[in-house]
């Protein structure tokens, strides 16, 4: 049975996908499962899956070729199978995609990324000869394809214009309990991503919902919240001042009126206790970096009024601490996120940033682990660089630049002269939300971490 | 000296089920287990107490043949007998699981492990010698736990007048007489079992029900029935003296006001068990234990030494066979860097309970949504209004579904019952995919079926039941 293969949505802002490399040629035997191409979605590199076996019979799409999302791109089917049909099928109908591409984009759509890809494709196609009339009956182009049923006890069904893209049909989902509390609450399913299961939404799903106000961050990477279960973050209204300082300071200096904070601190305990730790063996072996993630976690955990987002006509104070790493990779800068850092030990934050550095590097993110950051850090002292300034990723109110530890001298309240290791932190503090005294008051608690490293394991 | 990716300490329900999954997963793995493949369960507790309890049950059945038309002569009932069917059909298990570990290509290392510093492992073998291991991923804890006595209440387990399941297990014969001390699972398996070999039963529990952790309803239900079969039930009662002897042991109990005393042939100990925690060298390579003396692990099953992980009965309870199981399975999974794995499910773990009438549950008791102020309904259907349940004969027991009352959620199901513990399962479904009452009534149940109680159950939680 004849499968076709269309460009997928691998991302929540993907559009049009670039095939970068065909992993099987024509005439090559597929099985289900197997990578068939790599496709480069607006940030990363993607593997596009085999949905069904058989053999590839055709490449409808160049090494290099870019196509929107929903487009087919290759055709498998059995050897001697006859697919002329089905190719001028898929070559004819250009744009409009067809259901089965109307499913996946439903599954892949904006809030709901699937935790495994969508099994829809390979079930939904048809030998040609049946196809024909089916695709006559169907609606004409543009008009949303007919939905299946809609399970019992569904909310009233949302529209496929708020599921994204006009293209509904397949269904959302959803455990039955789950669709009774969404009902109940008047929360739209649509807008509900689900950790269950091939993403299905549970009980936990909806509870997450309608703490946050919305559904925002995909469940795969957040973990679920404390056990007290308060909300995620608090969002503080404008006052009158805090909107002339806002308005003032963004005319003065640019969109984000930026001001710089510059500390050094004593980093002699922390290459101790590092040194220490290389010595206790290779599993305890963590980066001058990964410390300071973890002192700046810690630190923000504290200063809400850092960990915050500036969304215009308000301030959001994260109550989760998702910090940020700056990594440079060949083609530029990418800032993957290490969720929950405040709650994660010192190894586990070493583990998780030397993967999630290896994978950038890769290009192998997936949109949801460099998403959602509240602070970042940016870091070029293995560079030798001793002091920068880096620049403010927006909404978020803050950025650190971390220079290199540096051996120098100090002159001691008696007068005495030694030479103590040194590292110099910048700042980038967005004054729309931080100002000076608040951006220093965190610069404090952050050096208090750094120079007594104890008080990380507290 | 080999290299595995895993090694397993202990090779019971926990362990060899996540060496499977290992295995599946593409990691090389090996289990060291100093007794016999499948553990606790296989040879001293699952697998062989319930080959007695199917001989009791079947004691039982046939003592009622008249009344189905079945003439039988004198029923006589022979406990070697049993035992020794029990233990083939152990022992079968058990290769079951070597086959298991053949097919897999899963090393089996027969020795006494202890952990030997970062991802080592060093085995004495049976064959005298000592072996070190190194594991590549990690290096997995499952050495399961113990039968334990009452030395605070001189109730040490000598083997012979005081007793664990371990030796109830291999005795020749049912003695004329045994006093059960804790009426958890254990104590309520035994009690049917040496009930219907002819044994004079006394099932001593301190807590104010037996079965204290499934609900208040399902306790009382079994405790009437096995009052009608002649087992003494003594609950809320304490053991102050226990005189053992040769031939015999002499318990002085307070149970309320009154104070008893109580001669016996044989004491079986049945209050709990101990983790294996001993031993291991787990002290030396930082492994932290819990206030209960448990192996404390996080969400991923790792200990607090990097590379140490724990599952099963060591790991903290519930002490069941399939929690271990499962958490071997959700470990494997994390080993192999598997991206999505499901956390095990703690709260829907189901309970099961062999002695006759049957007990299983899941999900939260009547007392615990009371104690949580829950808003619930609840649903009951007895087993004698059931067809099938008639037909058979065993018309004791109920099921019993406790709904959220706002949203119909299934918090929590009990059975008391024939095959409750079958039964239990649709439930167990239920509740993991989150079905209300009202899914559960919608699928259309066969007539004349047990599970059809269920159905009627979930009914009456809704207020429509239809059979009674």
């Amino acid at each position: 049975m004849a499968i076709k293969v269309v460009m997928e949505a691998l991302s929540p802002t993907m559009e049009e996908g670039r095939l970068v490399k065909w992993h099987k040629q024509e005439g090559d035997e597929v099985a289900k499962g197997d990578v068939l191409a790599e496709v480069e979605t607006d940030k990363a590199i993607m593997e596009l899956v085999a949905r069904g076996s058989g053999v590839l019979r055709k490449q409808l799409l160049p090494e290099g070729g870019t196509t929107a999302v929903g487009t087919p791109v290759a055709v498998i089917a059995a050897r001697d199978e006859n697919i002329d049909a089905l190719l001028s099928d898929v070559q004819g109908a250009a744009a409009p995609p067809s259901q089965v591409v109307a499913e996946t984009r439903e599954e892949a759509g904006a809030n709901a990324i699937p935790e495994t890809p969508p099994q829809s494709q390979g079930e939904a196609s048809t030998p040609p000869q049946q196809k024909t009339p089916s695709r006559a009956a169907a609606p004409p182009s543009g008009a949303p394809p007919r939905s299946p049923e809609p399970s019992r006890g569904a909310p009233q069904a949302p529209s496929p214009a708020e599921r994204g893209g006009g293209n509904g049909g397949g269904r959302l989902r959803s455990s039955p309990l789950a669709r009774r509390l969404a009902s109940e609450q008047g929360l739209d399913l649509a807008r509900v991503s689900g950790s269950g299961p091939g993403g299905r939404i549970v009980k936990r799903d909806i509870q997450a919902a309608l703490e946050s106000g919305v559904a925002a961050a995909p469940a795969r990477r957040a973990p679920a919240a404390p056990a007290a279960g308060g909300p995620e973050f608090e969002d503080i209204p404008l006052t009158q001042i805090r909107k002339t300082i806002a308005r003032r300071l963004a005319e003065s200096i640019g969109p984000i009126p930026t001001f710089y904070l510059t500390a050094e601190f004593d980093v002699e305990r922390m290459a101790e206790m590092r040194a220490a730790m290389v010595e206790l063996g290779d599993e305890y072996r963590v980066s001058v970096n990964d410390i300071l993630l973890k002192a700046v976690a810690t630190a923000l955990a504290r200063h809400p009024e850092v960990n915050a987002h500036w969304l215009g006509d308000r301030i959001r104070q994260h109550h989760r601490v998702h910090v940020g790493m700056a990594v440079a990779i060949p083609q530029g800068l990418i800032t993957p996120v290490i969720f929950d850092a405040d709650r994660k030990g010192l190894l586990e934050i070493s583990a998780e940033a030397r993967a999630l550095a290896a994978r950038a590097r890769e290009r192998k993110l997936t949109p949801e682990e460099y998403t959602g950051a509240t602070f970042s850090v940016s870091n070029l002292g293995m560079l030798q660089i001793e002091q920068f300034t880096a620049i403010i990723n927006p909404p978020e109110v803050g950025i650190l630049a971390v220079g290199a530890m540096e051996p120098t001298p100090i002159v001691a309240a008696d007068g005495s002269v030694a030479v103590r290791r040194r590292l110099r932190v910048t700042m980038s503090c967005d004054h729309r939300a931080v100002d000076g005294a608040t951006g220093a008051r965190f610069l404090q608690t952050l050096r208090r971490m750094i120079e007594n490293p104890l008080l990380l394991v507290s | 000296m080999a290299t595995y990716d895993v090694i397993f300490l202990g090779g019971g329900p926990a362990g060899y089920v996540g060496a499977i999954r290992c295995a599946q997963l593409g990691l090389s793995t090996a289990v060291v287990e100093r007794e016999g493949l499948g553990g606790t369960c296989v040879l001293w507790g699952c697998i062989p107490a319930k080959a007695l309890l199917e001989s009791a049950a079947l004691a039982q059945r046939i003592r009622h043949a008249a009344d189905f038309g079945v003439t039988t002569g004198e029923v006589t009932t022979d406990y070697g007998v049993a035992m020794k069917r029990s233990r083939a059909v152990s022992q079968q298990n058990s290769k079951g699981v070597e086959f298991l570990f053949k097919k897999h290509k899963i090393t089996y290392i027969k020795g006494t492990g202890t952990l030997a510093g970062g991802k080592k492992v060093s085995v004495a073998t049976a064959a005298g010698a000592t072996e070190t291991h190194d594991a590549r991923k990690g290096v997995v804890v499952s050495t399961g736990s113990r039968v334990r006595g009452l030395p605070q209440v001189g109730l040490e387990i000598d083997k012979r007048t005081v007793i664990s399941s371990d030796e109830a297990l291999v005795l020749e014969k049912a003695p004329s007489s045994m006093a059960i001390v804790g009426a958890g699972a254990v104590g309520c398996e035994f009690a049917d079992v040496f009930n219907a070999f002819g044994t004079s039963v006394t099932l001593i529990e301190v807590l104010p029900t037996i079965l204290p952790l499934e609900d208040a309803e399902v306790a009382a239900e079994l405790t009437r029935s096995f009052k009608k079969r002649k087992i003494d039930v003594l609950t809320g009662a304490r053991i102050q003296s226990a005189k053992v002897k040769k031939n015999g042991v002499t318990l002085g109990l307070t149970a309320g006001n009154e104070k008893k005393e109580l001669q016996v042939d044989v004491v079986l100990v049945a209050a709990g068990r101990a983790p294996n925690v001993e031993g291991i060298g787990l002290e030396k390579a930082g492994v932290q234990l819990t206030e209960r003396g448990f192996i404390k692990v996080d969400e991923r099953l790792q200990t607090s030494a990097p590379g140490i992980y724990a599952i099963g009965d060591v790991a903290g309870p519930p002490m069941l066979a399939h929690k271990g199981s499962r958490e071997g399975v959700v470990l494997a999974e994390h080993l192999a860097g598997q991206s999505h794995v499901h956390p095990v499910n703690y709260g829907n773990i189901p309970n099961a309970t062999y002695c006759h009438p049957e007990v299983a549950s899941i999900g939260l008791t009547e007392q615990q949504c009371k104690e949580k102020k829950l808003e619930y309904k609840v649903g009951k259907f007895p087993f004698s209004a059931n067809g099938r349940a008639r037909t058979a004969g065993e018309t004791e027991g109920f099921v019993k579904i406790i709904r959220d009352t706002k949203y119909g959620e299934i918090l929590g199901a009990h059975i008391i019952g024939p095959h409750a513990t079958e039964l239990i399962h649709e439930l167990a479904v239920a509740r993991e995919n989150e079905f209300t009452v009202e899914e559960v009534d919608l699928a259309i149940h066969a007539h004349p079926t047990l599970a059809e109680a269920v159905a009627e159950a979930t009914l009456d939680s809704l207020g429509r039941v239809l059979h009674i």
